[in-house]
């Protein structure tokens, strides 16, 4: 008992969400550092191919919690199988990708255990007394250092792009089917299947220059200057969240999580601060540049150039030097 | 209707950040602080639902004593009444007793319905409205960029990831965590500033915290990870040595 690591993986649409193979690898790490073995399960309705997927790394043992109600997703219908799965399990750590849906379940999951997850971790370091936990703080403009504390589970949520997919140790395990019981009267949402929002008319992951803009902008009319200094530098306009959820472009220019991933060869971050869920759409660009007023700006950690200065002095001046 | 909507204090956003002597916070003394920007947006829904069906809205907020200045920022905008929850030091409070404290007042009156911002602009846990839901025994959803309520129920989309949706209806009372975009939030009016100094806000002590289980050690800057070339001087000759360096070193433009 309390000797493994779960990793709590996630699939839809029997497709398993790449993010789950980064948090196995978290998971191998953190097993042989703590002398745990590690078990992944993966909850859901038709589960075949993301199982194929997961039984190519290296565990001890991957569980299939498989119920016709785990479809759609519904954190009522999650926490009870993954509550019936705790406690057959006892796992020392859950390791949990600190996807959409479980910011939906996993506090839901932790706290009917009077348990708080640890969440939106970037890194985990060897302690004196257990592994430490590293999350962000300010929008990744500090780090913090967080234990575990008390008996476990610890439940512990990881940011996407954080341990490379690529560093999994693969293995052959062999699924197996975990019987929980659910009864469609636990489930309290009447929920129906994902889908795709409205088509999008701008397909930005096939730009090579793209020229976005953050909340440093300040002002709608000032998007006409980046949108002068997009067709200066040959390249498609977009943005961070705050400027659509201002209306000041369409949803369609949105560059993170909720919105586009893309890899251009030349990324301009225009007053954009660097959270997480912006850089997770970008972080793929071949060069990154960076203009913002504030030297401390996360953004900076992740651009090839900076220019410390104000967007609505540096545009213009782009501008001209592109023209001269 | 009865409403329920949580806020918090957070540090500003444009306000410098500086770990403080015992590394476990930033330094307090310059800071300004502002209501958390995901929790404008629960609040402003909060006030059109109430506007479309009547009823109430209460603005609950757990921090020391400055907190009362988001809670007379809602009421200006629209609330009617405000509860603060007294805790001197919200930095060190982990989400599970911060919940439960939330929880416990919230848990004084029949909400038919609490809002909360979907992720603090500080301590960033994206945890305390579906903690808070889970221990008041009602039905939750999270990242919601549309909602309509009905008789005894509330539909709402959210929001997956890279453009997905899914919606679901859940039945009264619950709990949404509100995803930013979802409205516009509107500004306090004079006459609703001058309105609020007439609305209640009541103070009340914060539950006894209970066990934490988890503690942060230190907080820090992290370090950089790439060896970014900063292009100094005025914004023209920032703006040519960049453009040069895109053309020679990286390649880019022709
Ligand atoms: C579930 C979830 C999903 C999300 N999805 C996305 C997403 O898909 N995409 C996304 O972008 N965000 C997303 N967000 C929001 C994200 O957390 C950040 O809030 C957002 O990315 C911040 O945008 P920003 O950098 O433009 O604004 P801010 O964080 O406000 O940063 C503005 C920056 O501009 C600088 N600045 C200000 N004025 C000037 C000036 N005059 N000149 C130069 N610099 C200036 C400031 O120093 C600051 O660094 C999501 C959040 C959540 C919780
Ligand atoms: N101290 C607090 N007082 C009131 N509401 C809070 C507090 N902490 C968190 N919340 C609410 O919970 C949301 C998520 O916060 P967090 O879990 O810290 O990311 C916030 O946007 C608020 O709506």
């Amino acid at each position: 008992m309390n000797d493994t690591v779960l990793v709590i993986a996630e699939q839809r649409n029997n497709q398993l969400n790449p993010h789950s193979l980064e948090v196995i690898a978290a998971g191998q790490q953190l097993a042989a550092q703590q002398g745990l073995s590690l078990v992944a399960a993966l909850p859901g309705a038709t589960l075949d191919a993301g199982a194929a997927s997961l039984a190519e790394t290296r565990l001890d043992d991957l569980l299939l919690v498989q119920h016709d109600l785990l479809e759609p997703y519904t954190a009522d219908a999650y926490c009870a199988a993954l509550g019936q799965l705790m406690a057959e399990l006892n796992p020392k750590f859950v390791l949990i990708p600190h996807t959409y849906q479980a910011r939906d379940f996993a506090p839901k999951l932790a706290a009917s255990l009077d348990r708080s997850l640890i969440s939106d971790c970037v890194g985990i370091k060897p302690g004196e007394s257990g592994p430490v936990f590293v999350r962000q703080l300010f929008q990744g403009k500090v780090n913090a250092d967080v234990v575990a504390l008390g008996e476990p589970p610890y439940f512990v949520s990881l940011q996407a792009g954080c341990w490379p997919a690529e560093s999994v140790e693969s293995g052959s395990a062999t699924p197996r089917s975990m019987d929980v019981s659910l009864d469609a009267s636990q489930i309290r949402a009447r929920a129906e299947a994902p889908e795709r929002g409205a088509a999008q008319a701008v397909d930005l992951s096939s730009a090579e220059i793209i020229v976005s803009v953050g909340n440093g902008i300040e002002k709608e009319e000032n998007i006409e200057i980046a949108r002068q200094l997009a067709a200066a530098i040959g390249g498609e306009l977009g943005a961070s969240r705050p400027v659509i959820d201002e209306g000041w472009l369409p949803l369609e220019r949105q560059i993170g999580s909720s919105g586009q991933t893309v890899a251009p060869k030349l990324y301009l971050a225009l007053g954009i601060s660097g959270s997480s869920q912006h850089l997770v759409g970008m972080k793929g660009a071949k060069t990154i540049v960076a203009v913002n007023k504030d030297a401390n700006a996360p953004i900076f950690k992740h651009a090839d150039y900076g220019i410390v200065g104000d967007v609505m002095e540096v545009m213009p001046a782009l501008i001209k030097a592109l023209q001269g | 209707m009865k409403i329920g909507v949580c806020i918090k204090q957070v540090p500003a956003k444009d306000s410098p950040i500086a770990i403080n002597e015992d590394g476990r916070w930033i330094r307090e003394d310059d800071l300004k602080y502002e209501l958390c920007g995901p929790d404008e947006y629960a609040l402003e829904a909060a006030i059109q639902i109430k506007e479309q069906h009547g009823g109430e809205v209460v603005a609950v907020s757990l921090g020391p004593a400055r907190s009362t200045d988001v809670l007379r920022t809602a009421l200006a905008k629209g609330a009617d009444r405000a509860v603060h929850i007294q805790l001197d030091a919200p930095e060190v409070t982990p989400p599970l007793p911060a919940a439960k404290a939330l929880a416990e007042a919230l848990s004084k009156e029949s909400f038919d319905l609490i809002l909360s911002g979907l992720q603090s602009d500080d301590q960033g846990f994206g945890q305390t409205g579906v903690i808070v839901a889970e221990l008041l025994g009602i039905a939750h959803t999270t990242v919601v960029v549309d909602l309509e309520v009905t008789d005894g129920e509330v539909k709402v989309k959210r929001e997956l990831e890279g453009g997905w949706y899914q919606s679901l209806s859940l039945p009264l009372p619950a709990m949404l965590a509100i995803q930013s975009g979802i409205n516009t939030p509107r500004y306090a009016s004079f006459k609703g500033i001058i309105a609020a100094k007439k609305k209640p806000l009541e103070s009340v002590p914060a539950a006894a915290s209970t066990e934490a289980h988890q503690q942060t050690l230190k907080i820090y800057v992290p370090e950089k990870t790439k060896d970014t070339q900063f292009l100094e001087g005025d914004p023209d000759d920032a703006a040519q040595a960049l453009i040069a360096k895109l053309k020679t070193e990286a390649g880019i433009l022709s």
